[in-house]
């Protein structure tokens, strides 16, 4: 049997996508194996939550221990490698996030199974699972074979495919946990809200987003004409923010905000896809990139391959002159 | 405070165009510029600065090329103390369960109290070594790390999650910490320092220097099999504006201004 083993993540009471998302994945790679696809949920008065994921047709494990209250890599790989030594799943995945990359790793090691992190695909094709993962700013894909062994260790990308809607019911159950052993030698301490600045670029309208193609804080007067013109607000890239270009809260991506804007005009930006997954739902994109292979211009509805140093000062005057 | 850091030699591909060489599992890297990964580049600058507040001694830790060196002495120059480069052809490198067992083999029998890496490689994304090597030496861990206090005996570090969100965490030492990028903001080498890295010491070592079986890290003993590497179509239905760039700004401005979208 070829089971596949999902643990679902949440934080603070809800459920993240990527728990959804896994949901379009492990079904059909469990069929495809002769098994089932199982949610394994940790936590503390998890009722709510299982209600939610029993929807998706799946069989849901609820593993209720105040330990799991807030997540403890130490504490996950425990319980983990009891689990899997009991419940003997072909593949067990989770997410590629800031909780899934720190645990998965060591459990690899601990238990001796094969990893591969990162994945956006994942099938059963000619006896074998493969997992397709990207490489070199996603500008490099490649398909990955797990050879044969007890159970094949996945970190599975948060937005790689959209998770599907709801079917049958499922059933749940409920799990002693296998958690014995107190961990003293790490402890959570608390959560630690993101800053609020000036502007909260969830609500603005225009946004004039720049990247690492900025080079230099020198730069950044060509990018405030541009958005003084327009009225727009001044976003970013992780790399933007790393330079100290722009604050921690104008930062567009999976670690920063998702952003809905009306227009949104990205300029130096290649488009990382934690970058997409935080503006993808703009409404109008306008990417502005000298490299003609870029992700950006995946997303974007308007797209000028050039040097944003030559484009955007003419841009400018441009627009100055239109609104007259 | 004694500290190992681990740094990997990377190809540059944010504006370079990506080949395949014929044999569909390798990439051409003859045009690339390779340096330092940049998470690694902000675990050194944090290492250093550990090293400037607790005191101690700061070993470089790198698995690659001879060409790698240049990449090393930087990271004395900045003030780390004495490097290692581990070179050897053996290792396989597309498993990072694999890069933590020699990483792991390198430091094992040194005394340490920290070992600081990049929470990610920029060219194969995987987020794993870090944690993987902590489990290999049998010691804590905290990835994805933007903030560490020194404490008595252990460190309080923030943990970058989803959605601007922190998670501070405390962990005993000995461990290792993954580093994101935009923790510090990295030196410049002064040029009295690269004049004294070309002193310190840099020892290169194979598998067989280390006591790591090149047998349990290679091909054969990992898991995973690359089976092909493609390059992906970026499927685009953008309107592209051409001309001049004076002609695409100009064109890019009517659109705006027509379409209503200012």
């Amino acid at each position: 049997m070829g089971n596949v083993l999902v643990l679902a993540e949440h934080r603070q009471g809800a459920l993240r996508d990527v728990s959804f998302e896994m949901l379009a994945v492990a079904p059909k790679l469990a069929e495809g194996m002769g098994g089932e696809a199982v949610v394994l949920l940790f936590g503390s008065g998890m009722d709510d939550l299982a209600k939610k994921i029993v929807n998706y047709g799946v069989k849901v494990m609820v593993v209720d221990d105040p330990v799991f209250e807030n997540f403890n890599a130490e504490i996950y790989q425990q319980a983990l490698s009891a689990l899997l030594d009991d419940l003997k799943p072909k593949v067990f995945m989770t997410g590629h996030t800031a909780q899934g990359v720190d645990f998965m790793p060591a459990l690899a090691i601990e238990k001796k199974l094969p990893l591969v992190a990162d994945a956006v695909g994942l099938a059963f094709e000619d006896g074998k699972v493969k997992a397709t993962r990207q490489l070199y700013s996603g500008k490099l894909n490649a398909v990955v074979a797990f050879k044969e062994a007890d159970t094949y260790l996945v970190t599975f990308r948060e937005g790689a495919v959209e998770a599907p809607d709801p079917s049958s019911a499922g059933s749940v159950e409920k799990v002693d946990s296998p958690v014995k052993e107190e961990v003293s030698y790490r402890k959570f301490v608390e959560y630690i809200e993101a800053e609020v600045g000036d502007v909260d670029i969830t609500q603005s309208d225009i946004l004039v987003a720049i990247g690492r193609g900025l080079k230099e804080d020198k730069n950044l007067p060509l990018v405030e004409d541009l958005a003084a013109a327009i009225k727009a607000d001044i976003a970013g890239s992780r790399a933007a923010t790393d330079a100290g270009w722009i604050p921690h809260d104008r930062q567009v991506g999976t670690s920063g905000k998702a952003v809905k804007p009306k227009l949104y005009i990205a300029m130096g930006i290649s488009g990382a896809f934690q970058h997409l997954a935080g503006m993808k739902g703009a409404k109008t994109i306008v990417a502005i990139n000298k490299d003609p292979e870029a992700p950006i211009f995946s997303v974007a509805d308007y797209a000028i391959v050039d040097d944003m140093f030559k484009v955007v000062p003419k841009l400018t005057e441009k627009l100055k002159e239109l609104k007259g | 405070m004694k500290t190992f850091v681990c740094i990997k030699y990377v190809p540059d591909t944010s504006e370079a165009e990506v080949k395949l060489n014929p044999d569909g599992l390798t990439v051409d890297d003859s045009r690339f510029s390779f340096d330092i990964n940049d998470a690694d580049n902000y675990a050194v600058e944090e290492s250093v600065q550990i090293k400037e507040a607790q005191g101690g001694e700061v070993t470089v830790l790198s698995i690659g090329p001879k060409k790698s060196e240049v990449m090393i002495r930087m990271a004395l120059a900045k003030g780390c103390d004495k490097a290692m480069r581990v070179e050897d052809e053996r290792m396989y490198g597309h498993d990072p369960l694999m890069v933590a067992k020699v990483l792991a083999g390198a430091i094992k029998g040194q005394e340490f109290d920290l070992v600081l890496t990049g929470c990610m490689a920029s060219d194969d994304w995987h987020m794993s070594t870090g944690v993987a090597l902590a489990e290999e030496l049998g010691v804590n861990h905290a990835s994805m790390v933007n903030k560490v206090e020194v404490l008595d005996g252990k460190v309080k570090v923030n943990r970058e999650l989803e959605g601007g969100l922190l998670e501070s965490v405390e962990v005993e030492l000995p461990a290792v910490l993954t580093i994101q990028t935009g923790i510090n903001e990295p030196r410049y080498a002064p040029i009295k320092g690269i004049r004294m890295a070309q002193k310190k010491e840099l020892n290169v070592v194979s598998l067989d220097d280390i006591g790591v079986d090149p047998a349990a890290v290679g091909a054969d003993a990992s898991g995973i099999e690359l089976e092909k590497l493609y390059i992906p179509e970026v499927v685009s239905t953008a309107e592209y504006l051409e001309g001049e760039p004076e002609e695409k700004a100009e064109k890019l401005a009517t659109i705006l201004h027509k379409g209503g979208l200012l």
